[in-house]
């Protein structure tokens, strides 16, 4: 492993996406995105748990005997989510409470464990923990990015302000309530996939 | 050290994991439930004061947007008191503070089963005893408004929220739901303040005195003075708001506190007027009232 520090990070975003390209943690990407304010914490509630979780998995990794790694790195990774969920309640109250269980459920996101079990057991512990911000930056993007359009023409506002007056306030905009349900996430992440790999054909599978 | 792969070794690391993994987590339960504590406590009074209105009456903005020594000089107004459901009256010998309403609401020596006729609010069970809430301009004189706890079952689970009343004790003043799972957009609605703004003056009885007050199907007929606007797309949020809000309203709920209320309150200000009356030149008027 002779990446640089610098492609460790900003590889993830677009050219190693984890959701664009390895589509991977869909789940909390639909759940999460109808509005900007809850998507950009939980992208970094996520960002946060992939740093560290990598960070402490790659610190032991020479002690992890290998019959027990998967677990061990599910209780890192668990307890971390933990402590993540405690700060919000905490400090972010109102957003912790819209985000519910689904801070609880980064336990189960696929790119914590898969970070961990396939970049942090191999390499030490600076580069591991790059390695989490910046695939912890790749979800935040596609996070912020389906929220954008969700919130947006779902309930007219952005970050919680209005930018089209809704119909039902006595403005002219109609919101689409499809927006607002998780499968309009689908559609916007296949969009992206699909503006990314015109602008990277390497990116293609083989059909 | 033994090797990392023989048994001694993997029950050597598994145990330490599990320490160090359970010492972080207790610490930091420990260290931040205070402030937890804190933003639970302070979340219920800016619902509590939002359903009786006060943060947009005193200051223009909803409790949202007041910071935390306005909300606590705010609800300084506002007193708490437990009551007994069936007979209505006050319970004085419990302690609001210790009142936790999921809790009384699901242990079988506190809590009744509801009756699901003729109002359903979707629920199993409700507790013997409320805490009620009491908002007094400067937190003396006369009730402005009653704030009561209400909650039922929507599309996804059950919304907790208050009930304001208004001093007749007939004329809401708010709704607001702290906790719910429904829909953003469709019966998330329920918290657009547009639409808790048309609860205000809503009567809550008929002239039978019967429970009244619901989310109409469609937009509400304006003349109507018991309905607001439903919540388009989401019917079964809609139906749910309606019926918890008719049953908590009903004689298995507040009824039968709120007809003693109501009582009580008159007789005060009749006793007022008494006095007033008894002044020289008042007395004829009193005959009769």
């Amino acid at each position: 492993m002779s990446k640089k520090p610098i492609d460790v990070l900003v590889d993830p975003v677009v050219n190693n996406n984890p959701i664009a390209l390895q589509i991977l943690g869909i789940c909390s990407a639909l759940a999460v995105t109808t509005k900007m304010e809850t998507s950009l914490v939980m992208a970094l509630a996520v960002m946060a748990v992939t740093a560290f979780s990598n960070l402490a998995v790659s610190a032991i990794r020479s002690y992890i005997p290998s019959s027990i790694r998967i677990i061990v790195q599910m209780t890192v990774i668990a307890s971390l989510v933990i402590v993540v969920d405690q700060f919000l309640k905490a400090f972010l109250f109102d957003i912790s409470k819209q985000l519910s269980v689904f801070v609880g459920l980064i336990i189960t996101n696929c790119i914590v464990m898969g970070r961990a079990e396939g970049f942090a057991m191999k390499n030490s512990a600076g580069i591991s923990f790059l390695d989490g911000v910046g695939n912890g930056l790749g979800y935040g993007f596609v996070l912020v990015v389906v929220a954008f359009f969700r919130e947006l023409f779902g309930s007219g506002s952005l970050f919680g302000q209005t930018i089209l007056e809704l119909n039902r306030n006595g403005g002219w905009y109609a919101p689409n309530g499809l927006m607002l349900l998780p499968p309009s996430a689908f559609f916007i992440i296949g969009f992206m996939i699909w503006v990314i790999r015109l602008n990277k054909p390497e990116q293609i599978e083989e059909a | 050290m033994p090797a990392k792969d023989s048994v001694t070794g993997t029950i050597l690391i598994a145990t330490l994991l599990c320490v160090v993994c359970s010492l972080a987590v207790s610490a930091a339960a420990v260290a931040l439930r205070p402030y937890q504590l804190a933003n639970e406590v302070l979340d219920q009074q800016k619902n509590i004061l939002d359903a009786a209105g006060l943060p947009t009456d005193e200051f223009g903005k909803p409790a949202s947007q007041l910071s935390k020594k306005e909300i606590d000089n705010l609800y300084t107004w506002v007193s708490e008191q437990m009551v007994d459901l069936d007979t209505g009256e006050f319970n004085e010998e419990m302690d609001p503070a210790d009142f936790d309403l999921v809790e009384s609401a699901t242990d079988p020596t506190l809590s009744t089963e509801i009756v699901p006729d003729p109002y359903d609010p979707g629920e199993d069970r409700r507790p013997n005893t409320m805490k009620v809430y009491f908002v007094r301009r400067g937190g003396e004189g006369p009730i402005r408004q009653v704030v009561l706890p209400i909650y039922g079952k929507g599309l996804w689970g059950t919304l907790y929220g208050y009930l304001a009343l208004k001093s007749d004790l007939e004329t809401i003043q708010g709704i607001t739901f702290y906790q719910h799972k429904e829909t953003p957009g469709l019966g998330g609605e329920v918290d657009n303040p547009s639409w808790k703004e048309q609860w205000n003056g809503l009567k809550l009885y008929d002239e039978n005195g019967e429970p009244a007050a619901q989310v109409a199907k469609g937009p509400a007929p304006e003349t109507d003075p018991y309905s607001v606007d439903g919540l388009s797309g989401a019917t079964i949020t809609s139906r749910g708001v309606t019926a918890l809000v008719q049953y908590w309203a009903s004689d298995q709920g507040y009824g039968p506190f709120l007809k003693k209320l109501g009582s009580k309150i008159k007789q005060e200000s009749t006793a007022g007027d008494t006095a007033a009356a008894s002044k020289p030149g008042n007395s004829t008027k009193k005959v009769g009232a």
